[in-house]
């Protein structure tokens, strides 16, 4: 197969950036979209030319690291689907593929198609874990878990923070990302005792670090590769009400 | 100033020539015990004027750094991932091992360590184990009280599973991603101690030489990834957290940037490597489709619980597998370890797999697979209850391959996965270099000469909540806080050393990429120092890496700069260095000549081609001691007794 690439180059954060065009040649289909960036990138090696920066590391669908917009879809045409489990199967010969980073204010571009998504880990610090510090642990079936419960927190827990939520979304924000781990850590009876603080001090979070508000437009939910569902924005909307009736302990 | 002269003893474990493995007296169910309460604590109100770097952040290093820094110490932990949720523990898939005997199916923490011993093969150290079976009971503890979502029965109680090279059911899981969810666990309690201000993070930063000051591990030197800057950083204690190396494979299930370089330099700095020969090739990997191959993706252990494995009996049968009816199918595993059948453990399933593909019955294109069939398993539970337990398994084997693993049978193949080597330690997690600890599979660890699984993601856990914490402080607590000082002419010579390597990467500009020599390296591993070895082959590698080494440093193209992004430049580092560790695993491979759990020499194997041990010879760890020169190493033994798991002729018949 072959295909036309238009990619975004872009030296480092300080340079404007530009569409550059490439060829991939002779492309297998079973190919994954990595393993034809890799072709491309050994043959501008050959010539001379900086190959395409683009993050990757499993390419199993689960460290979260890979991630770009193609013709503007966040991963791709599949659903479900990170580029780096993404096969050139899914396209048709000689295709013209768009290639961009990640675009949002929170999340700001570092080389080609790399973008820094340390927002996401700050989220996480305002608030996205249960305070139990080693050793101080009940025995783990002291902790009865209704199997419903425990499945939903798993769903929400799947996110892999690879930040296609935020590039999806027209506001740039990152409530699929923060709801997945309210979700998860809400659902548990181990989560409880923080659970109000928690909403609280994470949206203030995602505020301050520029992401936009959510206007419940499901673009998220469309390009999420682990297809976590709008259904836990709506359940951290309620948690956030919750908290602002109840008016425990002020935001920071 | 001059550290040396505030130093106390050291515990050093290296002393006139002899390892010392610092294993305590005492019964083996009492050792910890004991040990904790005969090591030195710390006090609160001193923590924080110790300095710990933390290089590496997946289970062993998040839980170590989260944990150190509750203690209330200063820590400083290092990645080079954008986060450290990146980490490739959070590849795991099937499980986490613990003893707890929920099921009440006869599991013990006795039974866990003799079930790991047995499945090392016998070349692990039984305290480490003991240890390790006791606290595995810890660890659930612990990730249940941080919100890790385990699969739960419908009373509420945690669900449990079967693994390979165990007749009982404990592996806790959490659908197919355990070691996502683990991570996670510890990379939130580390973030919390961040925002609490004990524990900073430097990211996308890769450590590239350990500081050695008067015979202690002093610091590190870094390169910053997006700046590119080269800078040092002192601690007391450094922990080097940082992963295996079956990378230098090129096609394995390790994530791409997964590398030896921190235990590398480490070891060229004087911290032993111990058994690098010891690497694990995993059965059930999805087999490589062709020359653009990037990595190999693993399919969890867990799914031998009811996928039944087989190839077609005769030679040449090319009918698809619904057209083979069941007498004409061997089910080589259910038929050679009747007792163990499909969960046999992992070094024996991947031998017999090979075998029948070196037998011309291999099924897929290129003859290099074999089936992993579930449809009795459909049959009997009905596909709902697989798609429960193994649903994102079957995506992800459908997204790979196109093929639906519900209507016909996955086809698998063995792929490096693993490595039980790593650099020596005793029994306090120490390194030869005093003040350098190592945990998770960067140390050659409990494991032997083959992991069993759902025990990698224990081991990391143990070492990084349970054990650092203690023996850590016991090293501090012997030791006066230096302050921090990189002014040391340790620090200037490392990081100018580091400077000049980058230069000269830098102005190679040869004809040939970082990736086709890294390609090339793995090939000649896998084909000379993977699940077979001899003799003959293994010199034969030992003449050739050192030759594609030289042509590396005179004919590697890397392009752009060093002030900015340049990955290129990341995996020359990195490849240079597998260029280095490869030779010394061959050489480890070519010692050893037995074989024993992965580590299968032709030349010893009983008449039904089963590994034989030579305990009378080989019942020692190989520690490697680095002489400046690469292909005379100097090789340590520390003998390996067993007072409690008799030495026998392993067997899963």
């Amino acid at each position: 197969m072959n295909f036309t690439l238009r990619v975004w180059r872009q030296k480092n954060g300080s340079d404007r950036g530009r569409f550059v065009i490439y060829r991939a040649k002779k492309i297998s289909s079973d190919m994954s979209f990595l393993e034809m960036l890799d072709a491309v990138n050994e043959e501008l090696i050959a010539r001379g030319q900086a190959p395409i920066a683009f993050e990757h590391d499993c390419r199993e669908g689960i460290c979260g690291a890979c991630g770009f917009m193609i013709n503007g879809v966040a991963h791709g045409p599949k659903r479900g689907t990170t580029v780096c489990q993404l096969h050139m199967r899914s396209f048709k010969d000689g295709d013209h593929l768009t290639l961009e980073p990640w675009r949002a204010r929170a999340l700001p571009v570092i080389k080609d198609l790399i973008v820094d998504r340390s927002a996401f880990d700050r989220i996480i610090q305002a608030g996205g874990f249960i305070s139990a510090s080693t050793g101080s642990a009940p025995d783990a079936n002291a902790i009865l878990v209704p199997k419903p419960d425990a499945d939903l927190a798993f769903d929400a827990a799947a996110c892999i923070g690879c930040g296609a939520c935020v590039a999806a979304c027209p506001n740039a924000s990152a409530m699929l990302f923060a709801a997945a781990k309210v979700s998860h850590l809400g659902f548990l009876p181990q989560g409880q005792p923080e659970r109000y603080q928690r909403v609280r001090t994470i949206v203030a979070l995602m505020d301050r670090e520029m992401f936009g508000s959510c206007t419940n437009i499901g673009e998220c939910e469309a390009v999420c590769p682990k297809e976590i569902s709008l259904f836990f924005i709506a359940r951290m909307n309620r948690d956030l009400l919750a908290a602002t009736v109840r008016g425990r302990q002020a935001s920071p | 100033m001059n550290p040396e002269t505030t130093v106390g003893p050291t515990g050093a474990n290296f002393v006139d020539g002899r390892l010392d493995a610092k294993i305590p007296p005492g019964p083996i169910e009492q050792k910890w015990e004991r040990h904790r309460f005969e090591m030195k604590l710390v006090s609160p109100a001193n923590r924080r004027r110790y300095t710990i770097l933390v290089v590496g952040s997946g289970l062993a290093g998040a839980s170590a750094a989260a944990t150190l820094g509750e203690l209330g110490y200063h820590v400083k932990c290092f990645s080079y991932h954008d986060s450290p949720r990146r980490a490739h523990s959070v590849a795991a898939q099937g499980g986490i091992n613990a003893a707890k005997n929920y099921r009440n199916d006869g599991d013990s923490v006795f039974r866990l360590f003799s079930d790991t011993v047995r499945g090392g093969d016998f070349r692990a150290r039984e305290a480490n184990v003991y240890r390790l079976a006791e606290l595995s009971l810890n660890i659930i503890d612990q990730c249940v009280a941080q919100g890790v979502p385990f699969a739960r029965e419908y009373g509420g109680l945690l669900d449990t599973r079967s693994f390979g090279g165990a007749q009982v059911s404990r592996t806790f899981y959490a659908r197919g991603q355990t070691g996502q969810q683990l991570l996670l666990g510890s990379y939130q309690a580390l973030e919390r101690q961040i925002a609490l201000g004990t524990v900073t993070m430097d990211t996308r930063t890769e450590m590239l030489d350990l500081v050695v000051v008067n015979g202690r591990a002093r610091g590190i030197v870094t390169r910053d990834l997006v700046t590119g800057a080269v800078e040092s950083h002192a601690g007391d204690a450094v922990v080097l957290t940082t992963g295996g190396y079956s990378n230098v494979f090129y096609l394995s299930t390790n994530a791409k940037a997964s590398n030896a370089t921190a235990i590398w330099r480490a070891h060229k700095r004087g911290a032993f490597f111990a058994d690098p020969g010891f690497t694990q090739i995993h059965p059930t990997c999805i087999p490589a489709s062709g020359e653009h191959q990037s990595k190999l993706t693993l399919m969890s252990e867990s799914l031998r619980n009811d996928g039944r494995v087989w190839v077609p009996k005769e030679i040449g049968d090319t009918r698809p597998p619904d057209q083979i009816p069941d007498s004409e199918r061997d089910y080589y595993l259910e038929r050679k370890y009747p007792s163990y059948g499909n969960l046999a453990p992992r070094d024996i399933a991947s031998r017999a797999a090979k075998e029948v593909c070196d037998e011309k019955r291999g099924v897929g294109p290129g003859g290099r697979g074999v089936y992993l069939d579930f449809a009795d398993a459909i049959e009997r539970f009905g596909e709902a209850a697989i798609r429960e337990k193994y649903g994102n398994l079957f995506d992800m084997y459908e997204r790979i391959t196109g093929d639906n693993a519900y209507r016909i049978p996955m086809r698998i193949y063995p792929a490096p996965h693993y490595t039980m080597g790593g650099l020596w330690v005793d029994y306090n997690l120490m390194a030869t270099i005093p003040g350098l600890f190592v945990a998770g599979e960067a140390n050659f660890s409990d494991h032997g000469a083959n992991r069993l699984g759902a025990s990698a993601l224990m081991q990391g856990l143990a070492d990084g909540y349970f054990i650092l914490p203690y023996t850590l402080a016991d090293y501090l607590a012997h030791t006066r806080p230096e302050g921090v000082d990189t002014g040391h002419p340790a620090f200037r010579a490392a990081q100018a050393g580091i400077a000049e390597r980058v230069r000269r990467l830098l102005g190679i500009n040869g004809q040939r990429s970082v990736d086709s020599f890294h390609r090339e390296l793995g090939q000649l591993l896998w084909d000379y120092c993977g699940m077979a070895r001899n003799d003959a082959g293994l010199r034969h590698a030992l003449q050739k890496i050192p030759e594609l080494r030289a042509e590396f440093w005179e004919n590697v193209r890397v392009l752009e700069g060093s002030e900015e992004v340049n990955q290129s430049l990341e995996q020359a580092g990195r490849v240079a260095d597998f260029l280095e560790l490869a030779e010394l695993m061959c050489i480890d491979a070519h010692h050893r000549r037995e074989s024993c759990g992965g580590h299968f020499r032709e030349e010893s194997q009983t008449p039904d081609g089963e590994a034989r041990r030579d305990d009378e010879h080989f019942a020692y760890v190989a520690a490697w001691e680095y002489t400046g020169m690469l292909a005379r190493p100097f090789l340590h033994k520390e003998p390996l007794a067993f007072e409690y798991v008799h030495l026998t002729q392993r067997s899963y018949k």
